[in-house]
């Protein structure tokens, strides 16, 4: 099978590589045949990428201990679900997983477009074709994961050897987070290539207008999805499992994922500005170049270690190919910008500073600044040794001291920005909208004060919060009971007829309300707090209002661990809650040891109790808890954003009241005619 | 003009505000990197810096008190004696012949004060640089400050 993987892996790259040379071709000679048959070399590459794959995943599930990629990543006695997580959690294999997940976007597109804007898709197979030659080479010639174990034995001649039991998946990585997390990620990173194609090939053939934009928003927006998962998930399995109490660190893996959301956010803000009023064409060009690029980067980053200095003594090769395709690309797209830039001019000017225009125009800025920091705080050791020998890098504090202000400027943004009209808005409009939100953001504000909340960003980010979600719920407010005086239904049912007239508003409206309980659980870590304790049996530790009370230990033996758990008992003001286990797992396969956190966990806070160990004097052992307010509140919010983009997606209902006798809009109805400002019941994009 | 000289001021405003911010920050958490070999010939105001050093943790030396871990790191033939005065526990990973890296600063006496340690089983290399983002995350020390 491992000789049948590569040999699929190979023939996969000759497919892409005729994709691309006969698609560029076809664009040559417009030959109809020719155009077909690259479509068709596309389609096969990927599905032998398919094939190859799946022959990985095989190879693991058959404990094949000949392969050397399986040797190191898998064990007998490693769970079939691991297995599975198995496949990415190497080098080899993660890259094979890159040009697997690009595969599923590449024949997803080649085959739904197959017979539509015939100008623009040869240019689209061709770019991606392009992306997939690279990842091919990596996996073909570079990194293949289908390497086996081998010795040189007798008159040259290498011999193959099977081992006996792999040496197991990393620990850190046993758990089931890990098995989501990265594939979600990918999936985002893979996922912008499709936006870039489209961007870079509409450019290439001057396609006309902004249809390339109509074409790419659902694929952005499914890449940002996965994206926005991909993090937050990750930023899950380090709180869960990582037992520090946090979820973010600034490190430059998880910077390397926030790199492209920014770039992407901007992105899919700034499109608007295109499809509405035909400006800031060259802007979202390079915006998605950008953020493709910021993929690649990412991946870079993740893959090679350039960065994170544990790996500054043991770099891999990998890195070097990475920039060499990161500059081919850069190449590539300023060509193409410089030949056909005069495609890209403007039709509009900005009119107004208080508009919808200018507030995607802030919305980008701040997005931008804050990727330029976060993309220098992360790169800094580089730089700094370029320009002065000393390898200098930068730690949270600069990180949080940027972005910190970005994300609350952001915040509010959010709340103004999908309010204001296009071109310029008035006064009265503004104190229609506006005023009752900002009251009760300033009460909220008030009231976290005189509850001595002397946090100041937490409490700017608690009246914007508050802000942000009486705009948004006014929003479904006022337009769902316009519906509802029409057609008489409940309140709740009248809102998701809303929503479902215009998806894509109300969807967008869903997500920023995720967004704002995203940032409500971020401002609660100002408030965390931690204590440490070595415990004997029966003896307690106080943290906030709960007391843990250590009632004693057992062990276990798992079929891949062993592990030793506390059996703490959890009173909330002296009455018993609950019991927690907080754990200690040992892997005999790789001799590491790991960590299972116990969080006991509400949407007030989250008791967070971490086994840290045996103290060095005493032989006892000791328990680290953590206290982290509103820590909930980002998952739930995470939901919500996933859910607000599957509202964007779907298609529109069209509004059955259309058919009735009375007119949807009546300009002398006063209640319709106060709406008309927010354009509740406008058909199609907004 | 008067309209994109309003919006430049705007513009302006908020990159200086956040370029100064992100100058205070780094003032903050600059930290220079150095082999141990480079450590012992530092001069003067440069041994004061926050500073990052990486090496192989030396068999046998790790030992544990309370409130601080002493071990000695080596690299390039050289070895510096550490103690880790951190309040989160050392990281799984952090055994010997792990290669660690420590954030912290000089004493007086030449020894290294550490606040952070992370570490990776040289053993294992292989299997270390794996999985998404996150993973080198896995093996430290360091709280958000967030």
């Amino acid at each position: 099978v491992d000789v049948f993987g590569s040999f699929a892996l190979l023939l996969a790259f000759l497919c892409a590589a005729y994709a691309f040379v006969g698609g560029i071709a076809a664009i040559r000679t417009r030959h109809p045949l020719l155009v077909k048959s690259a479509r068709q070399a596309g389609i096969a590459a990927c599905g032998l990428i398919f094939v190859s794959t799946f022959s990985l995943v095989y190879l693991f599930f058959s404990d094949s201990y000949w392969v050397a990629y399986v040797v190191a990543h898998s064990n007998r006695d490693l769970s079939t679900f691991y297995k599975i997580a198995a496949l990415w959690s190497g080098q080899e294999g993660s890259l094979l997983f890159w040009s697997f997940l690009l595969a599923i976007y590449v024949i997803s597109v080649l085959l739904v477009y197959r017979n539509k804007n015939g100008e623009l898709m040869p240019y689209v197979g061709v770019v991606l074709a392009g992306v997939q030659i690279f990842f091919l080479t990596l996996n073909n010639f570079v990194a293949s994961p289908f390497k086996v174990l081998a010795s040189p034995g007798a008159n040259g001649v290498m011999n193959i050897f099977t081992r006996a039991d792999g040496n197991g998946l990393n620990p850190l990585l046993q758990y089931p987070e890990m098995v989501i997390h990265p594939p979600n990620l990918y999936s985002g990173y893979t996922g912008f290539t499709i936006p870039f194609a489209f961007a870079l090939g509409a450019l290439l053939a001057k396609y006309p207008g902004e249809k390339w934009i109509h074409l790419t928003r659902k694929w952005t927006m499914i890449a940002w999805c996965f994206q926005t998962m991909g993090i937050l998930l990750g930023a899950h399995w380090a709180y869960a499992v990582l037992g520090w109490g946090g979820y973010w660190g600034w490190d430059p893996v998880e910077n390397a994922s926030l790199l492209p959301w920014l770039t992407g956010t901007a992105f899919l803000h700034s499109v608007m500005m295109q499809e509405k009023r035909g400006m800031m064409k060259v802007w979202n060009v390079w915006l998605v170049f950008t953020t493709f690029m910021l993929c690649i980067l990412g991946t870079l980053l993740t893959r090679s270690g350039v960065v994170s200095s544990v790996h500054a003594f043991a770099q891999s090769s990998i890195g070097t190919w990475f920039v060499g395709f990161l500059a081919l690309i850069f190449l590539v797209c300023l060509t193409a910008y410089i030949r056909n830039r005069d495609y890209l001019k403007s039709e509009n000017q900005l009119d107004s500073m208080i508009s919808r225009e200018s507030s995607f125009l802030f919305n980008n800025l701040i997005l931008l600044v804050s990727c330029v920091a976060v993309l220098s705080g992360t790169l800094f050791p580089v730089f700094s040794e370029w320009f002065s020998k000393s390898r200098i890098s930068v730690g949270a504090p600069f990180f949080n001291k940027v972005n910190i202000p970005i994300g609350l400027l952001l915040l509010f943004l959010t709340g103004v920005g999908p309010l204001l009209a296009w071109r310029k808005t008035s006064v009265e409009s503004l104190k229609r909208n506006f005023a009752g939100p900002l009251i009760a953001g300033l009460v909220a504000g008030a009231a976290a004060l005189a509850f001595g909340l002397r946090e100041f960003y937490a409490v700017v980010c608690l009246t914007l919060c508050t802000f942000v979600a009486s705009t948004i719920g006014l929003e479904f407010f006022r337009g769902a009971r316009v519906i509802r005086a029409r057609s008489g239904a409940s309140f709740f049912a009248s809102a998701v007829d809303l929503t479902m007239r215009n998806t894509r508003r109300y969807g967008g409206y869903i997500v920023h309300m995720g967004m704002v309980l995203i940032f409500v659980g971020l401002a609660g870590a100002a408030f965390n707090k931690d204590a440490q304790k070595e415990m004997d049996r029966g003896s307690t530790l106080r943290i906030g209002r709960y007391d843990l009370l250590l009632q004693g230990f057992d062990t276990k033996h798992e079929k891949n661990y062993d592990s030793e758990r506390m059996i703490v008992e959890v009173l909330r003001d002296n009455k018993p809650l609950m019991m927690l286990y907080p754990e200690r797992r040992f892997f005999p396969s790789n001799e590491q040891s790991g960590t299972m956190v116990a969080i006991y966990s509400t949407l007030r806070e989250d008791l967070y109790v971490v086994y840290a160990g045996q103290s060095p004097d005493t032989q006892m052992p000791v328990i680290h808890a953590y206290l982290n307010p509103l820590v909930k509140w980002i998952w739930l919010g995470g939901l919500v954003v996933v859910l607000g983009t599957i509202v964007t997606l779907l298609p529109n209902r069209r509004a059955v009241l259309a058919f009735a006798a009375v007119p949807q809009r009546v300009p002398s109805s006063p209640l319709v005619g106060t709406l008309a400002p927010s354009a509740t019941l406008r058909e199609g994009h907004d | 003009l008067r309209k994109q000289a309003k919006f430049g001021i705007g513009i302006g405003i908020i990159v200086v505000s956040m370029g100064f911010l992100a100058w205070l920050g780094y003032g903050e958490s600059k930290t220079y990197y150095h082999t141990i070999a480079e450590l012992q010939t530092l001069q003067g105001s440069a041994r004061a810096h926050r500073l990052r050093v990486a090496g192989t943790v030396e068999p046998g030396t790790i030992r544990r008190m309370s409130g601080r871990v002493d071990f000695v790191l080596d690299g390039e033939g050289k070895s510096l004696p550490v103690s880790y005065v951190g309040n989160d526990p050392l990281p799984d990973t952090f055994v010997d012949k792990s290669q660690a890296l420590v954030e912290g600063s000089l004493a007086r006496n030449g020894n290294f004060v550490a606040e952070r340690v992370q570490a990776k089983c040289a053993s294992k290399y292989e299997a270390a640089p794996n999985a998404g983002p996150g993973s080198q995350a896995g093996t430290n020390t360091s709280r958000s400050t967030m």
